[in-house]
């Protein structure tokens, strides 16, 4: 659907969870550096579809994907993938903020450490420069030692950012990283995700269909597990082409 | 005045909760101040730091707090990896099956079982079947036997400390790209770090307090133990031998009182640390 550049491809993505079916035919293609939202009612799949982009499902017990998933054109379910560099490239948010339980420094440092660089001065800049392109930077330079459990939950969120953006990622998977804040640090995210989209693909769920509006270029709507319309973000929420999506929308359910 | 039925029968609750609580702790004093004021007259520099004599019943106990230092921490030196190892093994590379059903009765199992039964097994497996590797009665056979008696309460503990460990920290930190190993070795076990050490707290009280099992594989040797593969003798098997044996009350109850000490030294320090780790992980 969108441009020429593509950076993520399913096609004909099923996914369950045992028996049951979680993701029907999913066949989309998400743009480079594009903010794509997922919209749809909870318990339709947004989660899990997201996870599926980096493999995170894996590390569940019986699960099972038919299909493919293409990142910069290679299938990501292939054998000999390393899971590795495949997570390292796409970076992920979680929903509620989840700080390792040390200090503000490692925590931006541990991916970067993780992957091999041990040099204190290349971690501090590394450190900084995260810190400062997630708009925390100025907030916490000063007590970088402090424990990152201390902080706000919206700072909380913008040092999960900055954890993430630490390992320089192509993608950015965000499931709901407002969920749990209130409408100040809300904004600052949606800010920040303005921002972040010069250099980052970005793929966000969200339950608020504001936000959606705002910040994303392109939006997929989701029920039941299938994607039931994908178009760019004025267009779904101008003119919707299914009534599904038209129900949804103006809040008719979900 | 009058008092509403309904607040008469919580002030009785309350009162006989109270009271219990008041028993309780009033028992433990009793007991605790009892020992002390019976034992602490015959602890002093003297006692401490000269060898027995006489069985026991004259000179002091050096050796036998060396004797008991060594042990206690070849045991732990032993049963924590193995515990460790086991409950990682258990909580974060297999999925609730058949084999960590199986495991896990096994260490309830195990845990159920009287020390002496350890002890016997002990005598039988390491003293006199692996008698070429652990020279018999010998700090290596009484430490693989406190192993093998603490390894259950270790394992257990161990496993809760690893389930308080949110999930969300264990899929942070994949997401970045972590393998297993780096998200347990820096992430898991740090945060379980406390719950871990509160275990083997308790693993080393069950092992400092044990006598039976440790007769039959310590020896009781009341020399300087030379090397992990001498016998030797720990304070509680000292207090015991030397109140069967020689009847010298004195030195028991003094005997007593150091263990006392030393029981209350660790759980002090171990607290501490504990609460050290708590607070910089929250
Ligand atoms: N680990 C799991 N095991 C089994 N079923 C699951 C699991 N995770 C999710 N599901 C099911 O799969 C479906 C999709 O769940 P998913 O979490 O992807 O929904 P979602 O769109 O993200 O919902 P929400 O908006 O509430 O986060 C739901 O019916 C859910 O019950
Ligand atoms: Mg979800």
């Amino acid at each position: 659907m969108p441009e020429k550049n593509n950076k993520i491809i399913t096609e004909n993505l099923n996914f369950y969870y045992g028996k049951f079916q979680a993701l029907k035919d999913i066949n989309i293609k998400i743009g480079e550096k594009k903010v794509t939202a997922f919209i749809g009612p909870s318990g339709c799949g947004k989660s899990t579809f997201l996870r599926t982009l980096n493999r995170m499902n894996d590390l569940l017990g019986e699960v099972r994907i038919e299909g493919k998933v293409l990142i910069d054109d290679s299938d990501i379910y292939r054998s000999d993938v390393d899971v590795v560099t495949l997570r390292k490239k796409m970076g992920m948010v979680f929903q509620s903020p989840n700080p390792f339980p040390m200090s503000i420094f490692e925590n931006v440092a541990y991916g970067p450490k993780i992957h091999g660089i041990k040099n204190k001065n290349t971690l501090q800049e590394i450190v900084e420069k995260s810190l400062k392109q997630a708009f925390l930077w100025d907030e916490v330079k000063d007590d970088l030692n402090k424990n990152a459990l201390s902080l706000s939950g919206g700072q909380q969120q913008r040092l999960c950012i900055a954890r993430v953006l630490a390992v320089e990622p192509e993608v950015l998977l965000m499931d709901e990283p407002t969920s749990a804040l209130d409408p100040i640090s809300t904004l600052r995210i949606e800010e920040l995700i303005q921002d972040l989209k010069k250099e980052y693909t970005i793929v966000i769920v969200t339950h608020n269909m504001q936000q959606a509006a705002r910040i994303s270029d392109y939006t997929a709507f989701f029920l039941n597990g299938e994607m039931v319309e994908y178009d760019r973000t004025e267009n779904i929420f101008t003119k919707p082409k299914d009534k599904r999506t038209e129900d949804y929308i103006t809040g008719r359910f979900g | 005045m009058l008092t509403k039925p309904k607040d008469r029968k919580e002030l009785l609750i309350n009162g006989f909760l109270w009271a219990a609580a008041f028993l309780a702790v009033a028992i433990l004093v009793f007991i605790l101040g009892y020992i002390i004021l019976k034992g602490m007259g015959h602890v002093d520099l003297e006692f401490l730091t000269q060898k027995p004599r006489k069985m026991g019943s004259e000179g002091g106990i050096f050796p036998i707090i060396i004797g008991t230092v060594y042990f206690v921490f070849l045991t732990i030196l032993t049963a924590a990896p193995l515990g460790v190892g086991t409950a990682i093994y258990l909580n974060e590379y297999t999925r609730e099956g058949k084999i960590t059903r199986i495991i896990r009765f096994g260490t309830e199992l195990l845990a159920g079982i009287p020390s002496i039964i350890f002890g016997l097994f002990g005598y039988a497996f390491f003293v006199v079947l692996l008698h070429d590797y652990t020279q018999g009665w010998s700090l290596v056979s009484g430490a693989l036997t406190a192993t093998c008696m603490i390894l259950p309460t270790l394992v257990r503990a161990s496993e809760e400390a690893l389930k308080t460990v949110p999930r969300s920290y264990r899929e942070g930190s994949l997401a970045l790209g972590a393998n297993k190993w780096q998200t347990i070795y820096k992430v898991v076990l740090p945060s379980a770090l406390p719950g871990i050490l509160t275990g083997i707290i308790l693993s080393i009280g069950r092992a400092i307090c044990e006598t039976a099992a440790l007769l039959l594989t310590l020896g009781g040797s009341l020399l300087m133990p030379e090397s992990i593969f001498h016998g030797a003798r720990t304070l509680s098997m000292h207090l015991y031998m030397v109140a069967m044996e020689t009847g010298n009350m004195d030195v028991a109850f003094g005997t007593g009182v150091v263990l006392i000490a030393i029981i209350l030294l660790i759980n002090f320090t171990a607290n501490y640390a504990i609460k050290k780790l708590v607070a910089r992980n929250r």
